[in-house]
């Protein structure tokens, strides 16, 4: 098998070092992230993942005292030059959390929310919006009759499939996503498995997860952090059969974390 | 497991007595108003109370009709209302949701301190500060009028709207602002289309008992607003208040005449406005509670 797939470099991170106030949480991160690929990060809890994942849409901007020193380029774009705009960064880089957070507002309007904001509000085009983006969170046929309904009534795997259709409405490229089914019944766990594999391909998708299985399965590259640093970074098949790392080894079979 | 299953039953039956207490009350509340005013509508008669002069002391024709005391309320309250509203809310989005922890720590001791003024305080104020201040802005000959009024009934409204507003806007989730931001929103569009409608049946409930403070509000109203029984729509107007009314007058009126009745009337008007004003709330809140 030929690498050709992962050639293609969507986000490049390179000497990422990252601080809350005064605790440093990644030191000296560097990888690249291939387009329209799955990478799965993992490592313990508390060695830097979520941080790490939210650098790419600098979601830790609003928390107070935060710094980022290194560079991290999105299609060759540095995301923290002074120029960047912030907003449109994140339009671009959309994000599902750990704990489903459908706003307390109708199916509709929650899909409708991040195209409104950036100031689409013709009906026809946002009706089509909302459609095409539960079609693409594999929800559509479940909640095409319950728009109005208010969307904290759907199920839980509802629920989360409803926050990546809200994502997918503003046309991101790629998409972050952080433990998005740890919170969720397995058979909720394999319908979003399924929604990310359908998405591959057409985003390019980074996936926090702390599921062995889940990173073997949906994944083609994963990250393996420990401790702030990132240890092992490569394709899954190889971290997970013949890691180069005795710690990523010690990890992958279970002895710690 | 026995013992904590005692102690659960009395604790509910604690809580269950204290909450019958309140229905308790407000039943004996309208049961007494109801006995003293209820000898109004046998004599001189429920239509009294729908005239539009009130001149209860008089050797020639005594009238009873609260009609202008009535609107006096109304528009002292929807002044106020209008005046309080927009800045109590936006006050408590700035404190909850823009402000520095030490700017807040400024700001809410402050706004409890301005809560508790009492009100004959801020009727001094009043007479002494916003008075002359209303009269020569607009060049008038009395400064005593609505608009004086309301804009201390606004001030008395304020700190109620501001502290439980910031409390209702201050509980909504950070899961709720985080979605907001990652789809590419400003603070601002998060503030505004996210935490203000997720917390929105806490600022009606908060804008609510600022009105009803408003309206049950007494010795501020009776000491700048003039105090003349005339229906009027203009803020310059002087006018008198339901609850001015009863105060002013009740001390001096005997026992058991028309006019003893026809305060306690006046009470029971109240009331129903006070209700009237929690359905309305109650209405609202529903409405809202999804957007
Ligand atoms: N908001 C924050 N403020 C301060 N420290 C934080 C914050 N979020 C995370 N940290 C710290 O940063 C480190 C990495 O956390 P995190 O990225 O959440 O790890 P993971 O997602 O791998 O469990 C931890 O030591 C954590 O305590
Ligand atoms: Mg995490």
């Amino acid at each position: 098998m030929t690498d050709d797939y992962l050639k293609k470099t969507k986000i490049q991170a390179k000497n990422v070092d990252f601080f809350y106030s005064d605790t440093q949480a990644l030191f000296d991160v560097s990888m690249d992230i291939p387009e329209g690929r799955v990478t799965a990060l993992i490592g313990p809890s508390g060695c830097g993942k979520s941080t790490f994942l939210r650098t790419l849409n600098r979601m830790n901007d609003v928390i107070d005292g935060t710094r980022l020193t290194g560079k991290i380029t999105i299609d060759g774009q540095d995301i923290y030059a002074p120029e960047m705009n912030v907003f449109t960064l994140r339009k671009r880089v959309g994000m599902v959390f750990q704990k489903s957070n459908p706003f307390p507002k109708s199916v509709f309007e929650n899909i409708a929310y991040g195209p409104r904001i950036h100031g689409n509000n013709d009906r026809t085009s946002l009706t089509e919006i909302v459609e095409r983006s539960l079609q693409g969170a594999a929800l559509w046929d479940e909640v095409k009759d319950r728009l109005d309904d208010n969307a904290l009534g759907l199920s839980g795997g509802q629920q989360q499939r409803l926050c990546i259709a809200r994502a997918l409405a503003v046309n991101p490229d790629i998409l972050l996503m952080d433990e998005p089914a740890s919170a969720l019944d397995p058979r909720s766990t394999a319908r979003i498995e399924d929604l990310i594999s359908e998405l591959r391909g057409d985003y390019t998708i980074i996936i926090v997860t702390h599921n062995m299985q889940q990173a073997a399965r949906v994944s083609d590259i994963t990250a393996f952090f420990y401790e702030g640093h990132l240890i092992e970074f490569n394709k899954t098949k190889q971290i997970f059969t013949k890691p180069s790392k005795q710690q990523t080894e010690d990890y992958i079979t279970g002895r710690f974390g | 497991m026995q013992k904590s299953l005692l102690r659960d039953k009395i604790v509910r039956l604690i809580l269950q007595s204290a909450a019958s207490m309140s229905i308790l009350i407000v039943i004996l509340i309208f049961v007494f108003l109801g006995k003293e005013g209820f000898s109004f509508l046998l004599d001189p008669g429920i239509s009294e109370l729908f005239g539009t002069k009130w001149n209860p002391v008089s050797f020639d024709k005594e009238l009873f009709g609260i009609i202008p005391l009535f609107t006096g309320s109304l528009l002292a309250t929807v002044l106020a209302t209008i005046f309080a509203v927009p800045v109590g809310v936006v006050a408590a989005v700035y404190i909850a949701e823009v402000a520095s922890p030490a700017e807040r720590e400024i700001f809410k001791p402050f706004i409890e301190l301005l809560a508790g003024i009492p009100s004959v305080v801020v009727g001094f104020f009043g007479l002494i500060v916003v008075a002359p201040f209303v009269k020569n802005l607009f060049g008038l000959s009395s400064g005593l009028n609505a608009l004086t009024g309301s804009l201390l009934l606004a001030l008395m409204a304020i700190p109620t709207i501001v502290s439980i507003s910031e409390d209702a806007i201050r509980s909504v989730p950070q899961a709720y602002k985080s979605a907001s931001l990652s789809l590419g929103a400003t603070k601002l569009q998060t503030i505004w289309k996210v935490t203000v409608p997720a917390s929105l049946s806490g600022i009606v409930a908060a804008v609510m008992l600022g009105i009803g403070r408003v309206i049950g509000e007494t010795m501020t109203v009776m000491m700048v607003t003039g105090n003349a029984a005339v229906i009027t729509t203009s803020p310059f107007a002087s006018v008198r208040t339901m609850t001015a009314t009863i105060a002013a007058e009740m001390g001096e009126v005997p026992f058991g005449s028309h006019h003893y009745a026809a305060l306690f009337c006046i009470g029971i008007v109240l009331l129903l406005m006070t209700f009237g004003l929690n359905m309305i709330a109650q209405r609202v809140m529903r409405k809202y509670r999804m957007g």
